[in-house]
């Protein structure tokens, strides 16, 4: 377990400095990449395209692989239906990044800064995440008291 | 934008691809924020997770960091109160209800050509870019 937390805590690192490195964690620079009618900035686009190209190359490599490093196996969702849920949630999450310029890892990440707009943000999301967890709770209890 | 302007969101984007991979490839999981942020305190079940805890410690440091030795680091926001909760609320419900955010979806989704992680991030990659045409160029409202 040592291992793996060290693994979490590194990859962490390396994402916050990405995030930063990479102005993603700006809401300015986000709300200027998803404004492609105004003076869109495509800059963005290469965050997008220099991540994938690690995490696809790594994808590959553990299709030839029957565990990772330091886990039994590996936990990667094999739902592959595209359902309600999935969508209703998308359309939700694209609507608060818009109205803000922040996803889930630059609000964190933004903490860092101090400033009020960051804590109040991730506040609200976790309020987010919590609701989400009474209502899911209940519906699972309700269906199987059906 | 300037010519060699790829060149930071490049290198930050390589950064957070091989986070996601050494994530799979040592701890064979999905490097999604969403989820683990809210593994790390005990709301997806199995009680709070060391590994999402150890990952979000990660960003902060990082970020800390390069917020200290880069001069570029920037972070302008201009939302209201109202539309910071409002905001917050709707990526915190939206991102469990569907599972998955920009990193989870886009980044490690999109990588393993998942049909899943495909719908959504093509889906709220449209409204949030219909939210802000909306906000900036319908209601005039930056």
């Amino acid at each position: 377990m040592t291992q793996r937390i060290l693994v979490s805590i590194a990859c962490g690192l390396l994402f916050g400095i990405g995030l930063v490195v990479s102005d993603m964690v700006n809401p300015a620079r986000v709300l200027a990449f998803l404004d492609v009618t105004g003076a869109w900035d495509p800059s963005l686009a290469f965050v997008m395209g220099g991540a994938l190209i690690p995490s696809s190359i790594a994808y590959a490599i553990s299709r030839q692989r029957s565990k990772p490093v330091f886990e039994a196996q590996f936990h990667v969702p094999k739902n592959r239906m595209i359902d309600r849920p999935l969508v209703a949630g998308a359309v939700l999450f694209g609507l608060g990044w818009g109205l803000v310029g922040l996803c889930p890892g630059p609000a964190i990440a933004s903490l860092v800064t101090g400033r009020w707009e960051a804590v109040l943000f991730v506040a609200a999301m976790l309020a987010g995440m919590f609701a989400y967890r009474i209502v899911s709770s209940r519906q699972s209890a309700a269906a199987q008291a059906h | 934008m300037s010519d060699l302007s790829f060149v930071w969101p490049l290198s930050g984007g390589l950064l957070i691809g091989l986070s996601a991979a050494l994530y799979l490839l040592l701890n064979g999981r999905i490097a999604g924020i969403s989820g683990l942020a809210a593994s790390a305190i005990g709301w997806t079940g199995g009680g709070i997770n060391p590994l999402g805890l150890g990952f979000l410690a990660g960003i902060l440091g990082g970020a800390a960091v390069a917020f200290a030795y880069m001069e570029q680091a920037a972070f302008t926001i201009t939302a209201s109160p109202v539309l910071l909760v409002l905001g917050g609320l709707l990526v915190g419900f939206g991102t469990r209800l569907g599972s998955g955010c920009t990193s989870g979806h886009g980044v490690c989704g999109l990588a393993r050509l998942s049909p899943r992680s495909l719908a959504a991030t093509a889906t709220f990659m449209i409204v949030a870019a219909v939210t802000v045409y909306i906000t900036r160029h319908v209601m005039g409202a930056a």
